[in-house]
């Protein structure tokens, strides 16, 4: 338990250590992620736009 | 080699080697973060001056160091792309500039959080914080360069030009801690000189910074599919990709 509880508190610098942590983990999910969604996005519009132009 | 480089220049080509190479990228980050981060917050000791809160130094350093790497590979881009008009390199350059403006507010960030416990203020106008600052600028300004001019070929140019310029900020980061007296500590790791930090620190910190650098490659290269493909959505292999 007191390993524990020292990872928690950081040797009291927690409020410090893990919001910096928190807000890199955050952004970096974000940027993949919406990378990802972005990705998806343009393949279906770029579907949409060749069965378009099939049908006459 | 120029042969293979030649052909991976070729956009359909690499849509393909990108999306094969995707997987281990991934694989290789969740590795190398993975380890890094168990280094970072659970086997390293405590420094003796900075106790716990160095151990920010984990995601600083890796992000400030990407920030000023993206950064060089655009610069490379733009010189690739004004004399050799590669193609391939203006997609690169576009789709890093949003990754590298990202990893110097995660800089600016972490360092801020770093500096309150240790310099008593979360920011002070000195010159390694100004000049990532001024990274920071660059970045938007390349940003804000693409999305106003409307012709694709001119705002490659265009910004291509200012990357370029801008470069010069970059040995100027560097520097600054030497340069100029300032609050921010000096290299924790250079290239001519036994690092000073102990290995126990030191590989997790390398670990994290290599984790990093994959990440960039995985993001640039999902972004840089999606952009080839739009750009190329009126030849053939990209219709034929869809049938």
């Amino acid at each position: 338990m007191k390993i524990l509880h020292d990872f928690l508190t950081m040797g009291g610098y927690a409020a410090y250590v893990w919001p910096a942590y928190a807000v890199t983990l955050l952004i970096l999910m974000g940027n993949i992620i919406s990378a990802w969604r972005n990705n998806r996005r343009i393949l279906k519009k770029l579907k949409q736009q060749l069965l378009l132009e099939k049908t006459p | 080699m120029y042969k293979f480089l030649y052909k991976l220049a070729s956009p359909k080509k690499f849509y393909e080697l990108a999306g094969q190479s995707l997987p281990w990228c991934v694989g290789l980050a969740i590795l190398l973060i993975g380890y890094g981060l168990l280094g970072a917050l659970v086997f390293s000791p405590a420094d003796y001056q900075q106790g716990e809160a160095y151990r920010i130094i984990y995601i600083h350093v890796p992000s400030a160091f990407l920030s000023m790497f993206i950064y060089l590979v655009m610069a490379f881009c733009a010189l690739l792309s004004l004399i050799w008009r590669i193609k391939l390199a203006d997609v690169i350059l576009t789709v890093s500039a949003s990754i590298g403006a990202w990893f110097t507010f995660l800089a600016l960030v972490t360092g801020s959080i770093w500096g309150k416990p240790m310099w008593g203020t979360w920011w002070i106008w000195d010159a390694r914080l100004t000049s990532e600052l001024i990274l920071g600028f660059l970045y938007l300004g390349v940003i804000a360069l693409k999305s106003a001019i409307p012709s694709r070929e001119q705002k490659d140019k265009a910004s291509a030009i200012l990357v370029l310029v801008g470069s010069i900020n970059i040995p100027i980061i560097h520097y600054s801690v030497y340069w100029w007296n300032t609050l921010h500590q000096g290299a924790t790791i250079s290239r001519f000189s036994k690092p000073a930090i102990a290995p126990s620190m030191l590989y997790p910190l390398l670990a994290m910074i290599a984790g990093f650098l994959v990440y960039y490659l995985i993001v640039m290269l999902i972004k840089a599919r999606t952009e080839v493909l739009y750009r190329e959505r009126r030849s053939t292999w990209v219709k034929e990709l869809f049938t």
